[in-house]
């Protein structure tokens, strides 16, 4: 357990000295400053609207502003995630710093939780930040806040799901580039493969609908914890970081 | 202290490693010498438990690299061929991770990178940013990451490629320096290199053991016999080699003269005597005694190099798989 915060310690470094943790986070903010401010203006359009036709809608702030917004963020992920995690492994190869790692007395397991804990914890800085404007609507509102919670722990779990993926796909490759593209165009294909379900219901597109991160990230939207829908995600986790732990070890009987 | 046994390494389709089998004592200083791509950096990956061997066996102080890495691990200290440092770090944060990473901490850890940075002589550039030092500099800090851990065996893959001279004798000097602590065993195709710094020398070439010796035996084991350099020069405008060679010739105990170059009026020669025998006097006097002046005479030691050459070059083809045996 030592040796993985040493590495996440050193990774956290490497995002915070650099621009890298800034930049991410100045534009998480801006992004998502503007989803909020956009449902914010959608929210009092509507009430104003509903007030001046003289039948009081009932308007809840839960179902206007945090669902959608919930909903925005996954999607944010997707462009985001691939930029956390291209640099794990592919930088170490390129540089050799990799032979370092692998040469101390620290199991690869141990690398591998340090670098993903790191990413996810850099992630959650970036939630933070989203949680700033949250904050706003407490302020001068009054939503439900078990709600809200749930659903950030569904877009957290959802994000370590990603990571882990991003993770793996960093330790394929030596170019960072690729690490990144690769992993959004995984991601992406991981949340649009819910669609099917849309208009097919044979056992593929059942089975497609369920592989979907999206699919399953609807309930915490909803404000619903659903074991289910938490489990999928400790799985994909799980596997992600197992194939990090293959693909290390094949590194080393093949380089 | 490290104990080989035929260590091979296959890939896909080529054999980077072959049955290598060679051990290193306690304390030593070994060379690891062979041509680029002769199978050096592979070999010592298998020893720092970086690439599994695909067969035969390595032990470091007793525990086998495959069943026991992390045993292995905790007594090597590595340096690979670029100095695996991170740019954005700073040399002592960078000293620090990497001696927690080997296991150390606290007040312990302090001391440890104290006392790499003094010996290593990285001790003023020690808040500097690692992407801002010069090549020797990363070298150096390179060598302090893999002493931090006072480990029992020192494994450098080529620790002076890169620098320059002043700085390859410094570096040198750092090696030799911490070879009373540790067991050493560095890389390089640099000769002269291991002429100076090593005690012990392990040439392979595409794969295989070329030899294994002492510097010394191995100089003396290339040429059987003695031979002298001796330059002639003759007193008077006439000057015949041919006549000098015949002279030298029937000098008792010489098995073979040549005449190297020849300029004006004089010579070079090269000469050779059988094992044993101890000619210089004689040749001397008999050069001396036949009116010619005797210019030079020094014995023409064969250097590593040529003895590297001899044994990894197109001589070792014509007589193949023939290593030469190891003496202790």
């Amino acid at each position: 357990m030592r040796n993985v915060w040493i590495i996440c310690q050193k990774e956290l470094r490497s995002y915070f000295v650099s621009p890298v943790a800034y930049i991410l986070l100045i534009m998480f903010g801006l992004i998502f400053g503007y989803f909020f401010w956009n449902a914010l203006g959608a929210f009092v359009f509507e009430s104003i609207q509903s007030q001046m036709s003289g039948r009081s809608f009932p308007m809840n702030l839960n179902e206007w502003i945090i669902r959608p917004l919930l909903s925005n963020l996954t999607v944010v992920n997707l462009f985001f995630i691939p930029l956390i995690t291209m640099r794990l492994f592919a930088e170490e190869k390129r540089t050799g710093t990799i032979e370092l790692l692998a040469t101390s007395p620290v199991r690869d397991i141990e690398i591998i939780l340090g670098k993903w804990l790191a990413a996810v914890l850099l992630y959650a800085c970036l939630l933070l930040f989203t949680a700033v404007n949250f904050a706003f609507l407490f302020k001068y509102g009054n939503p439900d806040w078990k709600p809200l919670l749930v659903g950030y722990l569904g877009v957290f779990l959802l994000a370590g799901a990603l990571l882990a993926i991003g993770t793996f796909i960093s330790s394929l490759t030596k170019n960072q580039i690729i690490a990144g593209a690769v992993t959004f165009g995984v991601c992406l294909l991981l949340y649009v493969f819910g669609w099917v379900s849309g208009y097919e219901t044979a056992a593929w597109a059942r089975v497609l609908s369920y592989l979907s991160v999206a699919t399953h990230i609807e309930s915490f939207e909803k404000g619903v914890l659903d074991s289910k829908d938490a489990i999928f995600y400790v799985t994909v986790i799980f596997l992600g970081l197992f194939f990090t732990a293959r693909s290390m070890e094949s590194l080393r009987w093949r380089s | 202290m490290i104990k080989v046994t035929q260590l091979t390494k296959r890939y896909a389709r080529t054999t980077a490693v072959d049955q290598i089998s060679f051990e290193v004592a306690k304390g030593q200083i070994v060379g690891f010498l062979g041509p680029n791509g002769a199978g050096k950096t592979t070999t010592m990956r298998m020893l720092t438990c970086f690439l599994p061997p695909t067969s035969g066996t390595a032990t470091v102080a007793g525990f086998d690299v495959l069943e026991q890495p992390l045993e292995v691990k905790r007594r090597i200290g590595y340096l690979p061929e670029t100095p695996p440092i991170y740019p954005e770090m700073s040399t002592s944060e960078y000293l620090q991770f990497v001696g927690k990473l080997k296991g150390l901490s606290g007040a312990d850890l302090a001391k440890r990178v104290d006392y790499a940075c003094a010996r290593c002589a990285v001790a003023d550039v020690k808040s500097k940013l690692l992407g801002k030092l010069s090549k020797g500099y990363r070298q150096r800090v390179g060598l302090a990451q893999a002493i931090i851990h006072n480990p029992d065996v020192l494994i450098l893959d080529e620790p002076t490629a890169g620098l320059d001279p002043k700085q390859i004798n410094e570096t040198r000097d750092l090696i030799k320096d911490l070879a009373g602590e540790h067991t050493i065993i560095l890389s390089t195709h640099i000769l002269p290199e291991v002429e100076q710094t090593c005690e012990q020398v392990v040439i392979i070439n595409k794969g295989k053991l070329v030899a294994t010796d002492s510097v010394r035996n191995l100089q003396a084991r290339a040429r059987g016999a003695e031979s002298v350099l001796v330059e002639v020069a003759g007193r008077t405008g006439s000057f015949e080699p041919s006549m000098v060679m015949q002279k030298l010739e029937r000098v008792a105990g010489v098995s073979r003269v040549l005449c190297k170059q020849q300029v004006d009026t004089r010579a070079v020669f090269e000469v050779e005597s059988s094992k044993g025998s101890f000619v210089r006097g004689d040749v001397a006097r008999a050069i001396v005694e036949s009116g010619w002046d005797l210019n030079e005479l020094r014995p023409a030691a064969m250097s590593l190099e040529e003895v590297f050459l001899q044994l990894t070059g197109t001589e070792a083809v014509s007589q193949p798989e023939t290593p030469v045996e190891v003496q202790a």
